[in-house]
């Protein structure tokens, strides 16, 4: 959405600019440069008139591109397609099953995959199908958090070193260093040695416990946009820095930190799940993904569904999130 | 060179004190109250009194500062602490679960090398497309499965459906072998992927050219041309490989049934032990940095283009930077 809205101020820019220099009043100091083209990108998009169709077309251009890129790549269309469904679960778990995740009919106990009961069903009767569902929204959520915290606070960080640098870029760095240092599942787990445990402390742990990656990431992203010429010229324009830092640093930056983000979901999901299933997550009867297979594991004699098929649906929710990331990244890398 | 090691052991030694100091932040600092912790997870009944008891007799009643100090001489004395629930010290528990840790990774790491690299090459060698892009698409697979399950699948098709390992225990060899397939999958995966990448633009190189021209058949060419080079930027990731093998241990132990650091893991965190977390923790940031320290001297021995000068070390200060950001 920013990219399109960019475009389109763009192209005002760039075709009343052309007006401006016919009418001879073409400013001469950078920043009265500067003033005028800000003056006439607010004139272009209240008249709108030039730039319209080009930015239809960039639309439609874009579209088509899309949809040609998803022929050639099957896989990562369906990667999206999985992902959607699975985020879709975890808001409206009702639209993919009518049947109750914590009811079960204990006649029906134990009885393999068949069309009534699609991944068969457990040791109380329940439907498998629906408790995964349902379990989606357990372990995505955390997930979702995870990210959310590592995004955050990691991007906070590497922002701070790669803008700032000297001495804040060395003490966030030698913390990222150590925090590298240790496996971070280590860290997760002596996060939740201390908070305690639960689905939203271990979505903590885990969020923090991928902090050092994605500043290590954002700084290397920061620093090789702080020095483009164009950061130069917004300084030299007369932006104040903190215009300078979310108007253009920050926007420019952002690309390989949501491959990271992408790829981090796959993770966190993983993380998850383990420590669910290592007994710190959501605790039965609750259904989650991780506690689903812990559970499992006791019948893995009689019921082999019951370990086997929620582990296929946490493997390709993870595959496909890694797919995407890996999309992204190669997407990002040809645009620039 | 001696001066090099010096300056790489103080930078280690440098490590381990920042992993010491955000073990104890983390876990001693955060906002909670440890001697609650240490009266245990089902403690609801403990008066304040006992509270504070607990709290002198573990020295918890003194201001933050001093007891990082307090921890930090011990540690330097090569005291770890005592666990709170057995009353043992931190470094005797550790070191017992060692020895049968050390035996499902030794394995698991060279089950992960042998694999990994073998599919990597196999899949830059064939001359068949098909072939090559099925063999490519394994690693990000094995990358996505998660590891308990993993390990679940193995135990129900190698113990139960053909009885060829035992599902639990540590009796024998025949015990070792699946806890080390499921520590070597991730690690095997990484590996292949780090490894036929480094391989596919080695293989671009003009040198591999001239080894074609100079009628190099194709196994001398992967084998003796583009392996050795390309085997490098996987070494730098060294410290992470074992670094994710010892994470591993903690869900492989625990559905395998067997002792060692993983389960004394498992164990401290379910018990809120936290000495045994912190001494764990520094165990982890000790095996990478030493395996890091390791890389960087072994490095110049495998590249001979990377000298290691007496004042200015250009390229070993790249390859040192690389090995630890990761």
């Amino acid at each position: 959405m920013t990219d399109t809205t960019a475009l389109a101020a763009e192209s005002a820019r760039a075709s009343t600019g052309r007006g401006t220099a016919h009418d001879d009043t073409f400013a001469t100091t950078s920043a009265d440069r500067f003033a005028d083209a800000a003056a006439s990108r607010e004139a272009g998009s209240i008249v709108e008139e030039p730039s319209a169709p080009t930015a239809a077309d960039g639309r439609t251009g874009r579209v088509r591109r899309l949809l040609a890129t998803g022929v050639q790549h099957p896989g990562t269309v369906l990667a999206a397609v999985w992902i959607v469904l699975v985020l879709v679960s975890t808001v409206a778990p009702g639209l993919f099953t009518s049947q109750d995740p914590l009811v079960g009919v204990p006649a029906e106990k134990l009885t393999g995959p068949s069309p009534a009961h699609w991944l068969g069903t457990d040791q109380l009767g329940r439907d498998l199908y629906t408790r995964v569902v349902f379990g989606s929204a357990l372990t995505l959520q955390a997930a979702l958090i995870a990210v959310g915290i590592g995004l955050a606070v990691g991007s906070v960080l590497g922002l701070l070193a790669g803008f700032v640098g000297r001495w804040v870029d060395d003490v966030v760095m030698r913390i990222a260093d150590v925090l590298l240092a240790i496996p971070s599942l280590l860290l997760s787990l002596a996060l939740i040695t201390v908070l305690g445990f639960g689905t939203v402390n271990v979505a903590i742990a885990v969020g923090l416990g991928s902090v050092a990656t994605v500043s290590r990431i954002m700084r290397s992203e920061v620093i090789r946009v702080r020095n483009a010429v164009y950061i130069e010229a917004a300084f030299a324009s007369g932006n104040r820095w903190s215009r300078v830092l979310f108007r253009h640093v920050l926007p420019n930056s952002a690309g390989p930190v949501l491959v990271l983000a992408a790829l981090e979901f796959g993770t966190a999901i993983l993380a998850v799940s383990a420590l669910s299933f290592l007994g710190y997550g959501a605790q039965p009867p609750a259904p989650e993904w991780g506690s689903l297979i812990a559970t499992g594991r006791n019948f893995l004699t009689t019921a082999w569904w019951l370990t086997t098929l929620p582990g296929v649906v946490i493997a390709l929710t993870v595959l496909s999130a890694n797919a995407l990331s890996r999309a992204l990244d190669s997407e990002g890398r040809r645009v620039r | 060179m001696s001066r090099y090691i010096a300056l790489r052991l103080l930078q280690a030694i440098g490590v381990l004190w920042a992993a010491y100091t955000v073990s104890f932040l983390v876990l001693y600092a955060l906002p909670g109250d440890p001697a609650r912790l240490l009266a245990g997870p089902d403690a609801t009944d403990v008066t304040a009194a006992q509270l504070d008891t607990l709290r002198a007799q573990f020295g918890l009643d003194k201001p933050l500062v001093v007891q990082y100090i307090e921890h930090l001489g011990a540690l330097l004395r090569g005291d770890l602490g005592t666990s709170l629930p057995t009353g043992r010290p931190v470094a005797e528990l550790i070191g017992e679960a060692i020895p049968s840790t050390l035996q499902i990774a030794a394995l698991g790491l060279l089950l992960a090398v042998l694999v990994g690299g073998g599919l990597a090459l196999a899949a830059t060698f064939t001359r068949h497309r098909g072939l090559g892009q099925l063999l490519l698409a394994l690693p990000p697979i094995g990358v996505a499965v998660p590891g308990f399950w993993f390990a679940l699948l193995l135990i129900q098709w190698f113990s139960f459906g053909i009885p060829l390992f035992p599902a639990v225990g540590n009796q024998g060899f025949a015990s070792v072998v699946l806890p080390a397939i499921t520590l070597a999958l991730p690690t095997g995966a990484t590996i292949a992927q780090l490894l036929s990448k480094s391989l596919v633009t080695t293989l671009r190189e003009p040198y591999i050219d001239t080894a074609w021209a100079k009628g190099a058949g194709p196994g001398r060419v992967h084998l003796r041309h583009a392996l050795r080079n390309a085997a490098l930027p996987a070494l730098t990731v060294t410290g992470l490989i074992v670094g994710q093998l010892l994470s591993g241990t903690v869900v492989t132990e625990t559905v395998f049934s067997r002792p060692g650091l993983g389960r004394v893991t498992a164990t401290a965190v379910a018990q809120q032990d936290i000495p045994v977390v912190q001494g764990i923790v520094l165990f982890a940031a000790a095996v990478f940095v030493v395996t890091n320290l390791l890389v960087d001297l072994v490095y110049p021995l495998l590249d001979p283009r990377i000298v290691i000068r007496k004042r200015r070390l250009p390229r070993v200060r790249v390859a040192a930077t690389a090995g630890a950001s990761r």
